[in-house]
């Protein structure tokens, strides 16, 4: 269809057709032929659009932060009291573990890269993402994983074994049946999407920039999302080779993990940490671009300390690779040793501290104006120094043998977490969702639903801290009347119905405001950066001209805003400059909508399911893997393969 | 201050850059780039496992004589081999001589298929099966992995040697292709050579 | 600050078998507890600069100028030496306390703890043979006397926690940890298994009961000695089923020929205050409840049910009841 419609193009418009001297409106006519997507059930299976792909990934990931939520409403409900017999033993931890498992790898992390698929090429000023197909290829995959994992747990086939798995309780011996199975695969789904999109990114990020948008003229949400990337790059492989030997022991008899052939039970804790650290600044890094990204725009002047905070997100970037042993410190590897691990993990405190005092300069130096946004990211500093200083308190290694896996950990993680990463994203759907949709979001619900969820969080989650310094351990499906917890959990339980309120109001108030939102116009914030300088929402072309950067707030220092021309207008085209200076390079071909992405996320997703029962899936399955591969990058005769 | 879509100010004229970038100037080339240090860092990991289940093992090789050297050996031998045409096709891929190109994808993935041979015999050289010990199912795993990636590479291989024989081959992008191609079996030709070292120089030790 | 701790500590001090980290019985624990304290203080002081510094930013109206730009550069280096000197002082604190609590003890009482979903076994040492002892789910220790805890797993990783005493440590399958604490004042206190275990790891709980030297030596002596013969009829008959049913696959009462080491050593099991691993107290109505449907109590656990009469039960009960 796709094919027929460039057709049509080459017989209505000369080969090679220059933007040049086109008018305004043929232009984007002409653009929107070749780079729209029709709308039709082949047209969204097919669209390699990154706008597209990222609201999808986007939406999807706010579904599972709902249905986690829902988990974690059952989980308050069981705790309420002591005793209590509403959820037995064997769902809680399903429960527990789908929570943990659903918030980490089907919200946190993918919701963050949704964003940038979505916000990074517009804030380069590109036309698509890089491998666009790859990247629809990717949505289905996640989606695939996503799916499984809570159709498992609707069979009650759902993993019962935490969130990382710890063998042996994890291993063939104990883990009985396929819920361990399940998490493993579902870890690899993830993987594969997250690493597909870290790629892209990658590539976008350093190729595809805007002429004259040096490396010093990035914005910062960009730099966060380049530093997320690299981590993504080195960490999720560790979690790949856990995974995949945690089901060869399980599916083929290997002893990685059994001490009595020579294996080791910590292994897999090295293994898991070495990725499961990186992974919490892979969630945190992103949001703090976003905070980067929002609070000049409120606080109406350029960000204060722009290469401190670029320095910043890499050195995290760096030290994220040098804690993992922080979440091992009751297993006896040698105390002294472990020390170590205290260090680099309160050094930490040092780039983020960085930050945060650029931020607060930024904010003093500005004239702040206190939008729904600029709240959010208020609720963020109020809330996540909290979970940071207590994150310094669990890396001294004495003290933390006496919160690890207890209620205080639990409290730090949501405070780093939501304070941390879903304070600062609820900020950014309020600032970026005018150019989502094209509407505004309210700014009265705004104002109820940030004040809601920051109440609600912090009475929830402060007085697990004081949970856990009365002993009460994580992971426990209901405790014994005669310990003091009764009183304080059933006012965390009763806490987290506001919260819950909170996130209610604002699920309903995104779908409201989707069709009833006032029109926001291209810029509504008079932000500076080079996403508000096309339409609300963009064209599927995302700018009829490409844009030309001379500073690091182009909308804010620039008159107006140059553009370059001279790129062809009946293919796919886009421009490729070099790494540090943004100089262009080449005028190369994006490529076209293609619905081989679709067949190769099903042709995985099969193959990658029945290997959960018979290794020899890898073999047969790969086959029309290969099929569908072939069919996605055998070259097509349309003007994308002209070079 | 808000649309650029009134009355665009044309600063840049791009008509004259090249249609497709070469190498560094590729989305392609960063693209295989990235996918080389995330298989890089996976391979780097096993082999992170192979030492540290060596280094809390009492005895290593686990129950099981050293593996033997021949078969291994004669695969090392082979892939270094391989690299002399794989730098020829690279450059004559550069130099746009589909001729050339033609015989020498043929010859690469003839030479993608050899090393499987001696691979084959090589899981049996280890002389320890996978479920034996951890010391065998980290020497399978190993050895698995490369072999995926020898096999993944030839499939690569072969499809792009067969569409330079159709009329889509006489076209800068395949050329890029070939280049990438290339340098993606350098890159499996040489991680190849740190594990060859683990496998058989560390029982040996 | 300490006027807090106490009274968070006596918000605990009535509850039977206390488990908080805020009111330590031992130096192990009296250090974590000041650390503990140092820690809270240091962080909310900076947490409250903090804050403060926010209010400023924002109430503060600020005239763009060099002057101010320069200014901030200052006040944001100074504080970021000021952050990397406090983590200074953090780091060698929390380096500090460890030489502390690792110091090796002279002559400890070495006790071996193994880990089993979801139970422990006790095994206490002795350089003479018949002066090793093996319990399950309590620990007696002797007031002032260094504990040497090895620890083990039978299955899975557990973790053994008894935060008025010491902080936790892991009991690992194909490892040893090693734990050293000492109990500075009797009382019980109750630990719980720290780490995920499975169906049951929230009724994995373990109760150290820390007594004079001499009232220890005097519970030593009375562990060391086989099960006592049954009085009564109905006990007589109580050993007989238990030593001819399944029970005696799994369990020890030494003295009888049950030798079963699948489930906890019952020779004494009277003498504990809890069954179960601190799920039941012990009594004659609960050892008979446990036996007669261990899965409703603590469903997922590996004691089957083993049909009986209710009379068999009942003797049971009246024989285990009374193994003191
Ligand atoms: C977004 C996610 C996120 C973030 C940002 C962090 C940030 C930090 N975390 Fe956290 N962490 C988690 C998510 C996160 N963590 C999760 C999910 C777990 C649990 C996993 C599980 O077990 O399930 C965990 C567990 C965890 C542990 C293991 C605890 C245990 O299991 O016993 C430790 C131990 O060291 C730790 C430390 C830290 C530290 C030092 C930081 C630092 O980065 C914090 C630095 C920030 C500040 C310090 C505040 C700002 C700085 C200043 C205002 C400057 C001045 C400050 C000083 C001078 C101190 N974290
Ligand atoms: C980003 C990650 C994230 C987020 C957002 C949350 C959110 C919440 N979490 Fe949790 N949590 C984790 C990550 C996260 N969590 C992890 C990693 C673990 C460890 C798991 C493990 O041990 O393995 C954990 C564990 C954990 C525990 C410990 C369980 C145990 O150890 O036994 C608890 C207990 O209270 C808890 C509670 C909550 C609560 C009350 C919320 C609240 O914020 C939830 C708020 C409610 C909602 C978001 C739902 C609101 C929406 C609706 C009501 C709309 C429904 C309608 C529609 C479908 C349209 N979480
Ligand atoms: C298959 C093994 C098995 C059999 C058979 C078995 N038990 Fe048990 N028993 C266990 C295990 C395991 C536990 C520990 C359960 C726990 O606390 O999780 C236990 C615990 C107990 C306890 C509590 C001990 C304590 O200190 O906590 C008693 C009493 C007991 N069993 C009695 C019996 C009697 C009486 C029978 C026979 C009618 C019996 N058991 C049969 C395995 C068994
Ligand atoms: Cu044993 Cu938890
Ligand atoms: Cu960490």
């Amino acid at each position: 269809m796709m094919r027929a419609e460039a057709g049509d193009l080459q017989h209505s418009i000369a080969p090679d057709m220059r933007d040049t001297d086109l008018a305004p409106e043929v232009l984007d006519r002409q653009l929107e032929r070749v780079w729209g997507t029709p709308a039709t059930l082949w047209g969204i299976l097919a669209t390699v659009d990154h706008k597209r792909i990222g609201r999808r990934y986007v939406a999807t990931a706010f579904i599972f932060l709902a249905m986690g939520g829902v988990l974690a409403l059952l989980m308050r409900l069981q705790l309420a009291g002591p005793e209590r017999r509403l959820i037995g033993p064997d769902r809680y931890n399903q429960i527990f573990t789908m929570h943990g498992a659903n918030m980490m790898f089907l919200f946190a992390v993918p919701v963050m890269e949704a964003i940038a698929v979505y916000l990074v090429p517009l804030m380069v000023g590109t036309r698509n993402i890089a491998f666009p197909r790859l990247n629809a290829f990717s949505y289905w995959i996640y989606l695939a994983g996503g799916v499984l994992l809570w159709v498992a747990f609707a069979l009650d086939m759902g993993p019962d074994i935490g969130w990382f798995a710890y063998v042996p309780l994890s291993g063939p011996q104990y883990g009985s049946g396929k819920r361990a199975d399940i998490w493993a695969q579902m870890i690899t789904f993830t993987e594969i999407a997250a690493l597909a999109v870290a790629v892209e990114l990658v590539v976008t990020v350093l190729k595809q920039r805007a002429p004259g948008m040096s490396l010093d003229r990035v914005p910062l949400f960009v730099w966060a999302m380049l530093v997320t990337s690299f981590c993504v790059i080195m960490a999720m492989p560790a979690i790949m080779v856990a995974s995949t030997s945690l089901i060869l022991d399980r599916l083929v008899g290997t002893h990685f993990y059994n001490p009595a052939e020579g294996g080791d039970v910590l292994l897999w804790q090295h293994l898991f940490w070495f990725f499961g650290h990186p992974e919490v600044y892979i969630i945190f890094l992103p949001a703090v671009g976003m905070i980067s990204g929002i609070l000049p725009t409120f606080a109406r002047r350029p960000i204060f300390g722009y290469l401190p905070l670029v320095l910043a997100l890499i050195a995290t970037g760096i030290l994220a690779f040098g804690l993992w042993v922080h979440h091992m410190f009751a297993t006896g590897l040698p105390r002294l040793g472990e020390s170590f691990f205290t260090a680099s993990s309160m050094a930490i405190a040092i780039p983020n501290g960085v930050q945060i005092f650029c931020w607060l300069a930024t904010l003093a130096l500005g004239r702040p104006v206190l939008a729904a946004p600029l709240l959010f990211v208020l609720a963020f500093f109020f809330t996540f120094i909290i979970g940071g200083l207590s994150g310094v308190m669990v890396a001294s290694v004495p003290l933390d043998t006496q919160v690890h896996d207890t209620y205080f950990v639990v409290a730090h993680f949501h405070y780093v977490l939501i304070g941390g990463a879903v304070f600062p994203l609820m900020g950014a759907i309020y600032y970026w969702f005018p150019k989502l949709t094209g509407r505004m979001m309210s700014e009265r619900v705004g104002r109820v639903v940030c004040g809601l969820v920051f109440v609600g969080f912090n009475l929830t989650f402060f007085p697990m801290h004081i949970l856990g310094l009365q002993g009460m351990p994580r992971r426990i499906y209901t405790y014994q009347p005669d310990m003091p917890w009764g009183g304080l959990n059933l006012f965390v339980s009763l806490s987290s119905c506001l919260l819950a309120a909170g996130f209610l109001i604002f699920f309903i108030d995104i779908m409201r405001c989707m069709r009833w939102g006032l029109p926001a116009g291209d810029n509504p914030w008079n932000a500076a950066t080079l996403e508000w300088a096309t339409t609300s929402p963009p064209r599927s072309y995302n700018f009829a001209r490409i844009p030309v950067v001379s500073s690091a707030n182009p909308l804010w220092d620039e008159p107006e805003l140059l553009v370059s021309s001279g790129l062809r207008v009946e293919r796919r085209e886009l421009v490729i400059s070099t790494v540090a200076a943004a100089v262009p390079e080449a005028r190369d071909a994006s490529p076209a909508n293609s619905i081989w992405p679709f067949f190769a996320a099903i042709a995985t997703t099969g193959m990658l399911i029945s290997s959960i029962f018979t290794p020899w899936a890898v073999v047969w399955g790969s086959l029309p893997v290969m099929v569908t591969l072939i069919g996605w990058f055998w070259p097509k005769s349309t003007p994308e393969d002209q070079a | 201050m808000t649309s650029i879509l009134q009355k665009p100010r044309m600063a840049f004229d791009l008509s004259e850059l090249p249609l497709h970038g070469k190498r560094s100037a590729s989305l392609t080339w960063w693209g295989t780039l990235g996918f080389m240090l995330i298989e890089g860092s996976g391979f780097a990991l096993v082999l992170a496992v192979y030492l540290y289940l060596a280094s809390i093992a009492t005895e290593w090789p686990l129950g099981a004589p050293p593996p033997d050297l021949l078969p291994g050996t004669i695969v090392t031998a082979v892939l270094l081999l391989s690299l002399i045409p794989n730098m020829l096709v690279s450059r004559w891929a550069r130099q746009e001589d589909l001729r050339k190109v033609r015989i020498g994808m043929i010859v690469m993935a003839l030479l993608g298929i050899a090393p499987l041979v001696p691979r084959a015999f090589e899981f049996s050289a280890l002389n320890v099966l996978w479920d034996s010990n951890a010391y065998g199912s980290i020497t399978w795993t190993l050895l698995g992995l490369h072999t995926t990636h020898l096999i993944t590479d030839l499939i690569d291989t072969l499809v792009l040697s067969a569409l330079m024989f159709t009329r889509h081959g006489r076209n800068p992008r395949r050329f890029g292709d070939v280049q990438d191609n290339a340098m993606y079996w350098n890159f499996v030709v040489l991680t190849w050579l740190p594990i060859y070292a683990s496998l058989y120089g560390i029982p040996r030790l | 600050m300490r006027a807090l701790a106490t009274s968070l500590a006596l918000l605990c001090a009535g509850c039977t078998g206390s488990q908080t980290v805020l009111a330590p019985m031992g130096p192990q624990a009296a250090q974590l507890n000041w650390l503990l304290w140092s820690f809270i203080l240091i962080c909310g002081i900076i947490w409250l600069l903090v804050m403060f510094v926010l209010v400023l930013a924002l109430r503060y109206a600020a005239v763009p100028s060099q002057r101010g730009e320069r200014r901030a550069a200052v006040i944001v280096g100074v504080s970021v030496a000021a952050s990397a000197l406090v983590i200074i002082v953090l780091t060698v604190m929390s380096y500090a306390a460890t030489r502390g609590l690792s110091v090796a003890a002279d002559d400890p009482l070495v006790i071996r703890l193994r880990g089993y979903q979801w139970w422990w076994e006790v095994t206490y040492t002795d350089r003479r043979p018949d002066r090793m002892l093996v319990t399950a789910n309590e620990i007696h220790v002797p007031v002032g006397h260094p504990i040497n805890i090895e620890l083990s797993a039978a299955d899975v990783i557990h973790s053994f926690w008894v935060p008025n005493l010491v902080g936790k440590q892991d009991l690992i399958p194909g490892r040893r940890n090693d734990l050293t604490f000492t109990a500075s004042r009797p009382g019980v206190y109750r630990g719980q298994c720290a780490e995920f275990c499975g169906l049951q790891h929230a009724h994995m709980a373990l109760l150290v009961i820390a007594e004079e030297p001499a009232a220890f030596e005097a519970w030593r002596d009375a562990q060391l000695q086989v099960a006592r013969p049954p009085e009564t009829i109905e006990q007589e008959a109580g050993r007989t089923f238990f030593v001819s049913q399944p029970c005696a696959a799994c369990h020890t009462v030494r003295g009888t020929n049950a030798a079963g080491t699948l489930g906890p050593d019952l020779t004494h099991v009277a003498s504990r205050r809890t069954i179960a691993a601190g799920l039941l107290e012990t009594t004659r109505g609960s050892l008979a409840a446990w036996i007669a449907d261990p899965q409703t109590i603590k469903p997922g656990n590996n004691m089957p049910m083993v049909t009986m009469t209710p009379e068999q039960l009942r003797a049971v009960s009246a024989w285990l009841v009374d193994l003191q």
